[in-house]
């Protein structure tokens, strides 16, 4: 005989998980009795937002099911901000929570809520199971759901009386899920796929646009090798940054809000754009009857529901686009060309660089530069929401997929500091930056202890302004600077970083830059740094909301 | 714009209506009229939704739908030869006298059945389109309507073809 908890325990490690994150509670702990004799590690850390964060970053950088844990009620609701942003960005994960026995579901008892309701518009699927004689399934079920098709978080709602209940069970080992609603779409359409290479083939001035499809199917190389057989250049979004390294030759950078001219400049002018695991997101696209006005559109993901959602397409192809990127490179019998193309977007990129004043004031960009020369591709970094990550999607090389984890679609305040922590036990061998805002930093900085507990080696990199730096530069260039909260008093960070037993140091000086990040990274442990940079920085160039893609404003400088 | 409508086939589990119908209001579609009920193949329940929209949101709802894991196949319709029904059940005041045989002749006409009679009422049982309900409704108003109940329309395409699980 066994529990609903061991047979959890045993379905996680089923699934290959090793380590979990979590919070423990009343209704959990069974589960948490049953992990005690469990090789499996568990984090735990300071509130239960960080284990649904770290356990998306775990699953951004490794590409495997993250799993978080939580008991009922307020233990589930504080889970909901991370499941939302793994929902939005698309993040395989597996949440698991407790909840009140079975006879009490529905009677307001102590710390009950609606988990599976609540989450119900924020997950891809979820279950509240109510025999324990479920539960094997279930399991299965949401690894599988959660980690296949368009990836996305699964709750797992687990009554008290479910994870005591005992019953007899074996692990079905060679036995593959099936759901008769449940069916991805994994290989492209043959015709549409022929039609799409046509296109490229006769296009003049295509473009490919990719997104974060091309990392969550682990088709960089794919990308890359399509984009060098024909010489078509590539702009990413946030989310598809690293799909191709920053410094290739046909590489533009990201485009959107605040992407580098020559991307806008680009979308603008082809004739063809390639939407790669890309949805067409208001950031990217500004005003959407100007997005890419003369090209025809060929769109490929996983998805069927983003494929013509938001712009008319001409060439739809549902499929993962790993498979689909293969079957369009064998097609592909022709020389590079483009060149008038290439050479015009060379000169572009020439004209309209990214750039910041370099005038001894200490400045985020440099810092993010010198991080970028010193890593050199190297490294997992995070980011916070906010200037601090534009300026780290901006002036950041990324150079190979999952070494950018960012809060894109909903973009988290919070997120980056537990994310880190995540993406740490992903790949313990790279060092891991969040670079953070002084208030992005303040929304978990409880995590202090749980990195100080674990010596988890993270390095926070706070640009500090003493700003809600975005909302501010929003209202200097829309409001009139009228500052309307979003000052924010000095912080000795390093003093609280002590508190918690981990190392730091303030940064007052461009100088003391590099040094700081030198120190950070032959620390052994966790590193707070607190730059204290210039507080009216801006993120430029910028697409004012609404506008058009190509009326980018704060571009050059005088 | 026009009214579509989608035969729905679902996973018959705890919480599939709300997961329809939440998708529904959350992307703002309007839901006009929503019939369910068990159906042929065990487990498995069908929805009939009448939407009004237009084909853009129309193909929207019906990928959005696709993506719910329980729902197992979404067909629209709309443009299929099909027939659709709609069952209302409506207690009319009919006081002994005139009324009462004006009512039971405007029953005979619409082929409504009566289904109970009481001293001072009568309750009809109509099946037929929105429209002959709605004419009916129209006409046994002047008596007074104590109270209308309709399904909601359900629908089955015409001849052999059928709304089955191939998703």
């Amino acid at each position: 005989m066994k529990t609903g908890a061991k047979i959890l325990i045993e379905g996680l490690q089923h699934e290959g998980v090793e380590t979990i994150f979590g919070y423990p509670g009343g209704v959990v702990l069974p589960v948490y009795d049953e992990l005690y004799n469990s090789d499996l590690q568990h984090i735990l850390v300071r509130h239960e937002q960080a284990a649904a964060h770290a356990a998306d970053g775990y699953a951004r950088a490794s590409g495997r099911v993250g799993v978080c844990l939580a008991t009922s009620g307020p233990g589930a609701c504080n889970l909901v901000t991370g499941i939302a942003t793994a929902y939005m960005d698309s993040v395989p994960m597996v949440a698991i929570t407790g909840q009140v026995p079975t006879n009490l579901l529905g009677n307001d008892a102590f710390q009950e809520s609606d988990i599976t309701g609540i989450t119900l518009p924020i997950t891809k699927h979820n279950y509240l199971v109510k025999r324990t004689e479920d539960l094997g399934h279930v399991v299965r079920e949401a690894f599988y759901i959660a980690g296949t098709g368009r990836q996305g978080p699964v709750l797992i709602d687990l009554p008290k009386d479910v994870s005591t209940g005992e019953i007899e069970y074996e692990y079905p080992e060679n036995e593959p899920v099936t759901l008769r609603g449940y069916q991805p779409t994994v290989r492209g359409h043959a015709r549409q796929i022929e039609k799409a290479v046509d296109m490229l083939l006769e296009a003049e001035r295509p473009l490919i646009y990719a997104g974060g499809g091309v990392i969550a199917s682990n088709a960089s190389a794919e990308l890359v090798e399509l984009s060098e057989r024909l010489s078509v250049p590539v702009t990413c979004t946030l989310m598809g940054l690293g799909g191709i390294p920053c410094d290739h030759p046909l590489s533009l950078g990201m485009l959107g809000m605040h992407g580098t001219q020559y991307a806008n400049y680009a979308v603008t002018e082809s004739d063809l754009l390639i939407a790669i695991g890309a949805r067409f997101d208001d950031r990217v696209t500004g005003k959407l009857d100007t997005f890419a006005p003369h090209a025809r559109i060929i769109h490929i993901d996983i998805d069927p529901a983003e494929i013509g959602k938001n712009k008319k397409v001409d060439v739809p192809i549902v499929g993962d686009v790993k498979a689909v990127l293969q079957e369009m490179i064998t097609r592909i019998r022709k020389e590079p060309r483009y060149q008038r193309w290439n050479a015009r977007i060379q000169a572009w990129k020439e004209k309209y660089p990214l750039q910041y004043r370099s005038d001894g004031v200490l400045r985020p960009q440099y810092v993010v530069q010198k991080l970028s020369e010193l890593l050199d591709g190297e490294g997992t970094i995070v980011s916070e929401v906010g200037q601090n990550q534009m300026w780290t999607a901006q002036y950041f090389c990324f150079k190979k997929p999952r070494t950018w984890i960012t809060s894109g679609g909903l973009g988290t305040m919070g997120y980056g500091f537990p994310a880190s922590i995540g993406a740490y036990f992903a790949r313990p061998d790279q060092p891991v930056f969040d670079i953070a805002g002084d208030g992005s930093f303040q929304m978990t900085i409880q995590e202090l202890g749980t990195v100080a507990q674990y010596n988890i080696p993270v390095k926070i990199a706070i640009l500090n302004n003493r700003f809600l730096g975005m909302v501010r530069q929003w209202q200097e260039l829309f409001y009139d600077r009228r500052y309307s909260y979003t000052e924010l008093p000095p912080v000795d960070f390093v003093k609280i970083a002590n508190a918690y037993g981990v190392e730091g140091m303030r940064v007052e000086a461009v100088e003391d830059v590099v040094p700081a990040l030198k120190a950070a990274l032959d620390c052994n442990g966790p590193y707070v740094m607190d730059f204290r940079i210039e507080r009216e920085e801006n993120v430029f160039p910028m697409v004012p909301a609404g506008a058009a893609i190509n009326e980018m404003i704060g571009g050059h400088m005088q | 714009m026009k009214s579509h409508t989608l035969s729905v086939l679902v996973e018959n589990k705890a919480g599939v209506l709300s997961r329809v119908t939440g998708l529904f209001s959350r992307r703002g579609f309007n839901i006009e009229s929503l019939a369910v009920g068990t159906c042929e193949e065990p487990g498995t329940s069908r929805i009939t939704i009448v939407c009004f929209a237009d084909d853009a949101k129309i193909e929207q709802v019906i990928k959005q739908l696709n993506k719910l894991i329980d729902v197992i196949k979404v067909s629209d319709i709309t443009d299929i030869e099909r027939v659709e029904r709609e069952l209302a059940l409506i207690k009319v005041n009919a006081e002994p006298g005139s009324s009462r045989a004006e009512i039971m002749q405007i029953a005979s006409i619409f082929r409504a059945q009566i289904i109970d009679v009481g001293t001072r009422s009568l309750v009809l049982m109509l099946t037929g389109d929105t429209e002959k309900i709605d004419a009916m409704e129209k006409l046994l108003r002047q008596y007074g309507v104590r109270e209308l109940v309709r399904t909601g329309r359900i629908a089955v395409i015409r001849g052999a073809k059928t709304v089955k699980s191939s998703k």
